[in-house]
């Protein structure tokens, strides 16, 4: 949310325009403040007891009367699964346009929003604008850096709206593993891929991750057909967009690719010397991962004591 | 009822050398790997329950092949919206249009798409159905259960899973967790050519051509690139994997990735 701010208070300014945020939820009140330190000029409060867990279906009944009643020129959603789902539905009640995962956003000379999205299993950016308002995009995590807080000033507004009760009905909740949801917002990602025989063999890579204060992921296969791990990052998975990125055993599928290409820094270490996740790494290391990876964990230690 | 799309097999994409612009024309099309597995779920259904499975698209370009190949893997019927003026058209139009089609087929108690399509990625189309269809939706389905005018899915979200009912006539989107599409055999892919595709242009479906043309769209695309990858592919190499391991753990404290 934070992040999301950052890059609607850059939109905003060169639009010349508000920038609002919307709280919706039960006893919310509280987090305005903060918002408003963070770049916002307005904050929209709906606190309704329907709110009180996040749904699509009550969430979008509470923004789409919002936005019907303001008129935002762009509104901007995080890219979680829910958030797209919400944008679609949301752009289809507006019939607006939506961009989905916007990798970067900017205004053009006629003031129109201008996004880029990587599409092709990551083979192509496509740039593209908006032809109505509200222009709708939403945006991964760590695409933008959130601003340091400043005392600023801002209004905020308690709206009342309208919820229906939800088609859809949550009858249970359970949770997946704490260590791998946090992938897309590590500043250090550890990938494995399927040069690991063993689940077991994750083991030198999470001490990796540990020592460096990140985070351990995995390709598809993965997950998909080893099912060791509910998620990986990819495609079809997560994004990570690390610092730095250390692929163990990765050849590199582009749909893999397309999950950390954005990171600054990536290690590839793979037996393979034709292994494509080469053609995309700063440092290439041909070399066995059940060698390198331990060791590398020794020479971390010893280095980082200096 | 099934949404299927013909996409862009993007393992088969090349790029202009010279302008590094993507050339699209040309590139092999497919059915999307997702819509395959709504359609395999809808098989399953189908085998389970009864009744019957039609699938549906909608496009400037000639996707009967890949409608054929639907059939083959166990649709009962295929529509085709085809007409020129979805050329172009985002996700606003295409759902538009896939509305317009879905209520001129008629009563239908689910309709399956995948989570996105293969090519565009965008997974918009079957939440904005629902919507502009007005029934529940349900998206990123692991597993999917029909009993009565009640459906039951299990999701896949981040970072947990959600069980969650509604009522049908309802909209659910698949990932690519729910099953593992079948492979027609040859007899399936003889019988598909017997199976009926309807033809339809969007006259045919109430659908004014405005709608789906320019001044339908919501967002346009101004331009595709393939992505530059500016990498520095330094080979760390050495006498043994310690002596690895010593210059690139020495190479990362330079970059300032590590020990902050």
């Amino acid at each position: 949310m934070l992040e999301l701010l950052a890059g609607g208070r850059a939109i905003a300014t060169s639009r010349n325009a508000e920038l609002a945020a919307v709280l919706l939820g039960s006893a919310v009140e509280s987090k305005a403040e903060k918002l408003i330190q963070h770049g916002a000029d307005k904050i929209f409060i709906v606190d309704h007891p329907a709110l009180e867990r996040f749904q699509v279906d009550t969430f979008l009944d509470a923004l789409t009367t919002l936005v019907k009643r303001n008129t935002p020129e762009t509104l901007l959603v995080g890219s979680t699964k829910n958030g797209k789902e919400l944008a679609s539905r949301l752009a289809a009640r507006l019939e607006a346009g939506c961009t989905p995962d916007c990798t970067q956003l900017t205004v053009n000379g006629e003031g129109r929003l201008v996004t880029k999205r990587i599409v092709y299993s990551g083979n192509a950016v496509v740039t593209a604008t908006y032809i109505r308002k509200p222009q709708i995009a939403t945006v991964p995590s760590r695409t933008f850096e959130k601003l340091e807080p400043t005392e600023r000033k801002g209004e905020v507004v308690k709206a009342e709206v309208e919820i229906e009760p939800p088609k859809v009905e949550v009858v249970a909740v359970n949770k997946v593993e704490v260590a791998d949801v946090k992938i897309e917002e590590a500043e250090i990602a550890v990938c494995g891929g399927r040069g690991i025989e063993r689940k077991e063999d994750f083991k030198p890579l999470e001490e990796l991750a540990q020592l460096l204060g990140g985070q351990v992921s995995n390709t598809r296969p993965l997950a998909e057909d080893r099912k060791w791990f509910t998620g990986w990052v990819g495609l079809s998975g997560k994004k990570t967009k690390p610092a730095l990125y250390i692929g163990c055993g990765i050849s590199g599928m582009i749909q893999h690719v397309a999950g950390m290409r954005d990171s600054r820094v990536v290690v590839a270490i793979n037996k393979d010397p034709e292994a494509p996740i080469f053609e995309v790494a700063d440092y290439v290391v041909v070399g066995d991962l059940y060698e390198i990876v331990p060791a590398l964990v020794e020479a971390l230690k010893k280095e980082l004591k200096k | 009822m099934v949404c299927v799309k013909q996409a862009i097999d993007v393992s088969q994409l090349k790029a202009d050398t010279s302008t590094g612009r993507l050339v699209t024309a040309g590139v092999p099309r497919k059915i999307s790997d997702f819509d395959k597995n709504a359609l395999e779920e809808a098989v399953r259904l189908k085998e389970k329950l009864g009744g019957e499975v039609v699938t549906l698209t909608a496009s400037a370009e000639d996707a009967k092949t890949s409608i054929r190949e639907a059939l083959a893997m166990g649709a009962d019927k295929g529509y085709f919206v085809y007409d020129e003026a979805l050329l172009g058209s985002d996700t606003l139009a295409v759902s538009t249009a896939l509305a317009g089609a879905v209520r001129k087929i008629g009563d239908f108690d689910l309709i399956l798409c995948g989570e996105a399509s293969v090519d565009g990625f965008s997974a918009q189309v079957g939440p904005r159905l629902a919507e502009l269809l007005n029934v529940p939706i349900v998206t990123y389905a692991k597993k999917v259960a029909l009993e009565g005018e009640t459906v039951t899915v299990e999701r896949v979200l981040e970072d947990r899973y959600e069980t969650v009912k509604c009522k049908t006539p309802a909209v659910v989107t698949v990932t690519k967790q729910i099953n593992d599409p079948r492979i027609p055999s040859l007899m399936a892919i003889m019988k598909a050519s017997k199976k009926e595709i309807v033809n339809w242009k969007l006259s045919d479906i109430d659908v004014a051509p405005e709608k789906v043309g320019e001044a339908g769209w919501g967002v346009k695309i101004v331009d595709v690139f393939a992505p530059k990858v500016e990498r520095k592919r330094i080979a760390i190499e050495g006498e043994n994997p310690a002596d690895i391991a010593e210059k690139l753990a020495r190479a990362l404290i330079q970059e300032g990735v590590v020990g902050r």
